[in-house]
């Protein structure tokens, strides 16, 4: 959980009696046991569920309280517990990118992160991507590019390169396929959405199509 | 000549899809995405046994795990299960988890029985069968023309075969199911992820036993299907009885997991081909030999539904003596469904890599051996058209030929499909306020049908696409088929066309206005006063037809010393009639040609025969073609308006498996027999690694001995075209 991260909290309290009780044990017995104790106490306060318990998540830019199961994943929390269906649930164990979501603008699959685990991070999915109803350049592009069929991929492929073009708004074809390389498409797209990122950075593309007149 | 107007505005140009905003926005709410009130996770348990009967199933345990609110049994009583992944029973809660903690709880009481997953040893005597009551290997079917016995003496050249496909799966990615609400008056809705709203509404209604017009089947938007998203299935008809039982709606949508055992595939094929020529290069004589399996049902003697394992043969090719057969196989696996262009990618891969073969040894270019045997002008046509697009000339050299360790090599193939139209109804409604909305109860499978009928609309009545309200994917609207043989823009833009032209004439005609097209139309409307124009039409001969060719040139690079293949360049020639959309038609052909790939290269179901269980049931171990697996892709499309629309979804997957077949054999200057083309395979191809034990094909000359053994019925043989 994001409060408890080391990095946040270079001397945990838990660490703090651990640390306590490994000098300690050698020399007095009987404080040892307080230590152990304590240990035993603090390990239990750490252990949550298997019931239900509040998570908070913020998402979109709002705050969302829900009462889940420690095991419930942010896809299943966002899908299946929130309104928020723009994540699909394809695979279930990040090996399509169909759930991706943006963690503090990391790109991540929602079925590998409990939902418990994303508190504290600024989440975006699909809906809060252009929250003024207007799109952004690239969804645009996958649009008249038309990076997309059926659909069903489309949210996990647009976040993706949403987070490549922030980081790289000026990508090459090898960046974009890259950045794609965790995303699949059944219905074959992907020349498409190549093309949609690469317009939406402004370098041109061409379309290896023409249409003959047959008489 | 067709009826379609010859000057267009819209039509054939590249038009952004209507409803793309919604799809990139998350808007868009797929059959699995909708929540109605108070709607219940529903999950499947599933016989983990290839064979068993089923003696009892107690849901006692399930039904007390807090938050269940329903657990059923698919049927009640003693019953048989024939494949691993056969449904047994279901469950409904109010989450997931309390899902998957009353799966859990369910005590299955089975008696396991022998089974065969593999279709070589299935044929066997001795082989456990899928059936007590009949052998694996059902009746062959033949189909004989000239005289094949006589005829082989008579070619200069005789070449031989033996080829063998994998079996495919659709991998959708919106996996099949539904969410469905039984009111208490038995009234039923249901949001399904289908190809065909009508058809899964007849079956729910059948079902759950009440009439057609209590069943309203929703289709707003849906996530792929390649042929095997046609009724309710067990998942709906589990989700529908479970929503009777508790009032509520439900939703069951298959996991990855499931989604790879039980809702269909690409039949397997096992073909050996002997082909005949003079020195010309001209066909003379085809043998086939085949057998294949569509799972469980496949061998024709036994019950079960799903599509049989046969394909068309000899493929495209006019050869004057001919014998085909073709056996079924019963295996205990999952059922067949169709799949994108049924049984041709089989079909396609054996004649064209024997044709290669023949062309070889013949020492005539391969896209010359097709000129001379193709009986279809347009294809010959579209050969010619794509030997200069490609370069062929120069690019083609012979077999084996290319320097160094990364040999390259081309390759050529054809295609036929029909994707004619048929009937669909639809509505047009002309509004005082110059709103127009069209009803048509077709769907979108991806291919951008919506925007058709508001391509079509906008033509007609001379409005921008956007203006035009195009509503589809409902059973109350007019019905329409289900979109499969490639039918669905063939059916749906006539019937456009016609329900907006007489729209347009009834709107001329009450508002006294000439021509209400374009800049006049809001005028005219306004004179409509009180009463929108409100129009019935349908699909009707003259705006659509059906038969078409296409080609497909490929170029690979093989890396000999690690088997690898890197696809370089597909060249797609294909006509399509009257071009609708052209930007979503290409996208049509790149989808194709890219799940080509993934038969030619990397796709196969794996089943274990010591467990009879899939091996490969998801992702990371089924693989399917990534971005950075793409090709170059050219597209040449052969306008033809004069014939009306014509579908292209199907034709295109078609070639290419034995485009890059015949590069791959080009390259390194032997073939690899059996799909997909691994980097094993080539290596054992090339002698660099020995055969491996296990392989079907390592087994395969014997089978077909038994094959020729079994009385064969005279009948016809069965291309399995779809209806």
């Amino acid at each position: 959980m994001a409060q408890e991260h080391p990095l946040n909290h270079p001397v945990s309290r838990r660490g703090f009696f651990k640390g306590l009780g490994a000098t300690a044990v050698a020399t007095v017995a009987s404080r040892a046991e307080v230590v152990a104790g304590e240990l035993t106490k603090l390990d239990a306060e750490r252990v949550q569920g298997p019931g239900a318990i509040p998570v908070d998540l913020v998402i979109n830019g709002k705050r969302s309280s829900l009462q889940l199961e420690p095991r419930v994943t942010l896809l299943d929390a966002l899908r299946n517990h929130l309104p928020l269906t723009g994540a699909k649930e394809v695979c279930d164990r990040a090996t399509c990118g169909a759930c991706t979501v943006l963690m503090d603008g990391v790109p991540v699959y929602a079925c590998m992160i409990l939902a418990v685990d994303a508190q504290g991070a600024k989440i975006t999915t699909i809906e809060g991507l252009s929250p003024d109803g207007r799109l952004t350049k690239l969804q645009e592009a996958f649009v008249t590019c038309d990076g997309l069929q059926c659909g069903f991929c489309t949210p996990g492929f647009v976040l993706s390169l949403s987070a490549l073009l922030e980081k790289t708004p000026q990508p090459t074809e090898a960046q974009v396929l890259k950045a794609c390389s965790g995303n699949l498409c059944r219905c074959g797209s992907y020349p498409r959405v190549v093309q949609a990122a690469l317009q939406a950075a402004g370098v041109k593309t061409a379309s290896r199509c023409e249409v003959i007149r047959h008489v | 000549m067709s009826d379609w107007p010859k000057k267009t505005e819209y039509l054939g140009r590249s038009t952004p899809r209507v409803d793309g905003p919604a799809k990139v926005t998350g808007a868009a709410k797929y059959a699995s995405d909708v929540q109605p009130e108070g709607w219940l996770y529903g999950m499947i348990l599933r016989s983990k046994w290839p064979s068993a009967v089923i003696r009892s199933i107690d849901l006692e345990k399930a039904k007390a795990v807090p938050g269940i609110k329903a657990a059923v049994t698919v049927r009640n009583g003693e019953r048989h299960v024939r494949y691993y992944g056969e449904e047994l029973a279901a469950v409904a809660g109010v989450s997931k988890q309390a899902c998957l903690d009353a799966l859990r709880l369910i005590t299955v009481e089975a008696s396991p029985q022998p089974f065969v997953v593999d279709v070589v040893e299935a044929i066997k005597p001795d082989s456990a069968r899928v059936f007590a009551d009949a052998p694996n290997l059902g009746e062959a079917k033949i189909k004989e023309e000239g005289d094949i016995h006589g005829a082989f003496g008579k070619c200069d050249v005789v070449v031989e075969g033996e080829f063998s496909t994998q079996v495919q799966l659709h991998q959708a990615l919106e996996t099949h199911g539904n969410t469905i609400q039984v009111e208490t008056d038995d009234a039923c809705t249901a949001w399904a992820s289908t190809q065909g709203i009508f058809s899964v509404r007849d079956g729910l209604a059948s079902n759950l036993n009440i009439p057609q017009t209590r069943v309203r089947v929703i289709t707003d938007y849906m996530g792929g299907g390649f042929g095997a998203k046609f009724g309710p299935g067990v998942e709906g008809s589990l989700a529908a009885r479970m929503s009777r039982e508790t009032g509520l709606p439900v939703k069951i949508m298959l996991t990855r997991f499931e989604e790879s055992l039980a809702v269909g595939i690409r039949p397997s094929s096992y073909q050996r081909i002997k082909l005949g020529a003079d020195k010309e290069g001209k066909l003379i004589a085809f043998d086939l030999d085949a057998f294949g399996s569509a799972g469980f049902a496949s061998g024709g003697s036994s019950a079960g539904g799903g599509g049989g394992a046969g394909f068309p043969a000899p493929y495209i090719y006019r050869v004057p003596n001919v014998r085909a057969k073709h056996a079924g196989v019963a295996i205990n696996a999952g059922s067949a469904r169709a799949f994108r262009a049924p049984g041709h990618p089989q079909g396609s891969f054996g004649m064209e890599s024997i044709l290669d073969d023949l062309a070889v040894k013949l020492g005539i270019d391969p896209v010359e051996i097709r000129l001379k045997n193709d009986p279809l002008e347009l294809r010959r046509k579209e050969y010619e058209i794509g030997r200069e697009k490609f370069d062929w000339l120069q690019k083609y050299r012979p077999p084996g030929t290319s320097p160094g360790p990364i040999k390259t090599g081309v390759g050529v193939a054809g295609a036929t499909w029909g994707g004619g139209g048929r009937g669909t109804k639809a509505q047009a409604t002309i509004n005082p306020d110059g709103t127009v909305e069209i009803r048509c109860g077709t769907q979108d499978l991806g291919t951008g049908a919506r925007t058709v009928v508001a391509l079509v609309a906008a033509e007609i009545f001379g409005l921008p696409p956007e203006r035009i309200s195009a509503r589809i994917g409902d059973t109350e609207f007019p019905a329409s088929g289900g979109s499969g043989g490639s039918t669905t823009t063939a059916s749906v833009a006539p019937a456009i066309f016609d329900v907006c032209t007489k729209a347009l004439n009834e709107l001329q005609v009450l508002s006294g206005v000439a021509d209400a097209r374009g800049a006049n139309f809001d005028a005219a409307c306004r004179k409509l006063g009180m009463e929108p124009v409100v129009m019935q039409g349908e699909w009707r001969e003259g705006l659509s037809s059906s038969g078409v060719g296409g080609v497909q040139f490929a170029e690979v690079d093989v890396d000999t010393e690690t088997g690898f293949i890197k696809v370089k360049k597909i060249l797609v020639v294909q006509d399509c009639g009257l071009v609708v959309n052209k930007l979503t038609a290409e996208s049509q052909v790149n989808g194709g040609v890219i799940m080509g790939l993934g038969y030619a290269l990397y796709e196969q179901r794996v089943m274990d025969p010591q467990t009879g269980v899939c091996l490969n049931p998801n992702f990371e171990t089924y693989k399917l073609p990534g971005a950075a697996d793409v090709p170059e892709i050219e597209i040449v499309l052969l306008d033809m308006p004069e014939r009306g629309v014509i579908g292209i979804g199907e034709p295109v997957t078609i070639p290419t498996a034995a485009a890059v077949a015949n590069a791959v054999a080009n390259a390194i200057g032997v073939r690899v027999h059996s799909l997909p083309i691994t980097p094993d395979k080539v290596l054992e191809a090339l002698g660099q690694i020995p055969a491996g034990p296990e392989t079907a094909s390592s087994d395969l000359d014997k089978s077909f001995v038994v094959v020729e053994d079994l009385p064969a019925v005279a009948g016809e043989f069965t291309d399995d075209v779809p209806s």
